[in-house]
């Protein structure tokens, strides 16, 4: 009779184990920039140590200046994954079932893609002004693509069988698209969502390093301007913080939907 | 049996369009299915066999004939590919009640008619296994059981057993036949193998190569239940002799 594979590796082991490595990788990245910026003479204002980036940072989260930014940063990026996905998913889908639409939007699809979003921002933003809109809009842009492109592959890549077996049940065509198009595709769908996630995050950056009035790209300027190189560094780092836990939100998300997967 | 045939085919032709004149599939295919009938098309690859499964699937329409079911017009279906066909991202249990689930039937029930089946092919213990973790023949029983859950009317039955290895298949043939025992299914079912069709079937029509005609119809006068040695008696022989001198 048919046995259950016997598994000789322990996962949970091993995870636990690059974790460390992950861990000491960072303390080991810190240690070099302290030593770096307290031992090489380099001024303060060129390169702050970490242990002044801290304390800057508590400062700030102190008075509650950063939470401000950060909020607003994050709503242009999420409210622009919003957007840019809803788009890119539902253009996505219908350019995967109609090889025609695919030829009356590909030359648009591969130029609005051609042009880098960085060389477009400053119109955005002098078209629809310097509040939250115009950056919202830039972050849609930038997640469109990835998204839609994996939309076009994940559904096209539905096997032919399932499509024959459903027929052959007489499923509806909105069985089809929850019971087989969804999940079937949701794998390559996910992959450029990740993507989509971190690059909304340089979307809104862009666009508030441009002409903004609040934002972490915004606290950059305003830090840079007033020779406040430690909060430079702050809002670096949230900027950095947001990103990955955007990409971890999405890696969660995949982790709990595509169990099913097999283990890479 | 002297009973109303369940579905009647007459003249079936189909031609698939290509550049030099269309492509003759099959030509001519007229038969007619009793209910709780075994029927085994057996032909070389290219006779068509396939077609005819999906037109009977209604997967695609003839080019003429015509095909009657007995009661209405589109009767339940129930079909197995050569490939199992499950869907990764479900379970052993939520491959098999799909076809409920289709058809909008209460969960619980689902799940008690899907345990039935699973029972039935002797998958106990697998219920939430994910298709990945199967063996060809393990996920070819889902395969069976997730076609028989929703009781159709007729059951498709394409190379069922055609991607695994021999002393499976031959395991599955067994399987399939204590399965048909039990649920008393009308089943057409295509294959290139003699000796599946004769284990297997109650009637044989032979195909020919392309375009597909039948040229043979073999009444399997084999007792049922048919165990594994019926393959090495005389009489196994002779009907196996007969289908292999059809068969170009």
């Amino acid at each position: 009779m048919d046995i259950n594979p016997i598994k000789i590796f322990h996962p949970s082991a091993a995870k636990r184990n690059r974790m460390w490595l992950r861990l000491l990788s960072l303390g080991l990245g810190l240690l070099c920039w302290q030593v770096t910026s307290v031992f090489s003479g380099v001024e303060v204002f060129i390169l702050p140590s970490p242990l002044a980036v801290w304390s800057r940072f508590m400062v700030a989260v102190q008075d509650g200046s950063l939470f401000r930014d950060i909020g607003v940063t994050l709503s242009e990026v999420v409210l622009g994954l919003i957007v840019g996905v809803t788009l890119a998913t539902i253009l996505g889908y219908s350019v995967a079932k109609s090889r025609a639409l695919e030829q009356v939007l590909s030359p648009y699809l591969v130029a609005s893609q051609a042009i880098p979003v960085v060389a477009i921002a400053p119109l955005l933003v002098l078209w629809f002004g310097y509040g939250m809109f115009s950056k919202v809009l830039i972050c849609a842009l930038i997640v469109f693509f990835p998204v839609l492109i994996n939309t076009i592959v994940g559904i096209r890549a539905v096997p032919r069988a399932f499509y024959d077996l459903m027929d052959s049940l007489r499923a509806t065509r909105k069985q089809i698209l929850t019971k087989v198009e969804i999940p079937a595709a949701l794998p390559i769908f996910l992959g450029g969502l990740r993507i989509g996630a971190t690059l909304s995050v340089i979307g809104a950056v862009v666009g508030e390093l441009i002409g903004s009035k609040y934002g972490l790209g915004n606290l950059i300027n305003r830090a840079r301007v007033g020779y406040d190189m430690p909060m430079v560094y702050v809002a670096v780092f949230m900027l950095i913080f947001l990103a990955l836990g955007l990409y971890g939100i999405v890696a969660r998300a995949e982790k709990k939907l595509l169990r099913w997967q097999e283990e890479k | 049996m002297t009973t109303e045939p369940i579905l009647t085919v007459k003249n079936l032709s189909v031609v698939f369009p290509d550049s030099n004149g269309g492509l003759h599939a099959l030509d001519d295919i007229s038969f007619e299915v009793c209910p709780r009938d075994f029927i085994c098309f057996l032909g070389p690859s290219g006779s068509g066999k396939t077609t005819l499964l999906r037109i009977l699937a209604s997967l695609l329409s003839p080019t003429t004939g015509e095909i009657k079911f007995i009661n209405h017009q589109h009767p339940q279906i129930g079909m197995v590919f050569q490939q199992s066909n499950l869907m990764p991202w479900r379970s052993v249990m939520d491959n098999i009640k799909l076809p409920l689930e289709l058809e909008g039937a209460d969960e619980v029930n689902a799940r008690i008619k899907a345990q039935e089946m699973i029972d039935l092919v002797g998958l106990n213990g697998f219920e939430d296994s994910w298709p990945r973790d199967l063996s060809g023949g393990m996920a070819q029983r889902v395969a069976i059981a997730r076609a028989l859950i929703h009781d159709p009317d007729l059951l498709l039955l394409d190379e069922p057993f055609g991607s695994l290895d021999a002393i499976t298949r031959e395991r599955m043939w067994m399987e399939l036949s204590r399965i048909w025992q039990a649920r008393q299914k009308t089943v057409i079912m295509v294959t290139h193998s003699i000796n599946e069709s004769l284990f297997l079937a109650d009637k044989v029509l032979v195909l020919t190569q392309r375009p597909g005609k039948i040229k043979l119809d073999l009444q399997v006068d084999l007792p049922r239940p048919r165990k594994d040695d019926i393959r090495y008696t005389p009489h196994f022989g002779k009907l196996a002799r007969k289908l292999r001198e059809a068969i170009e």
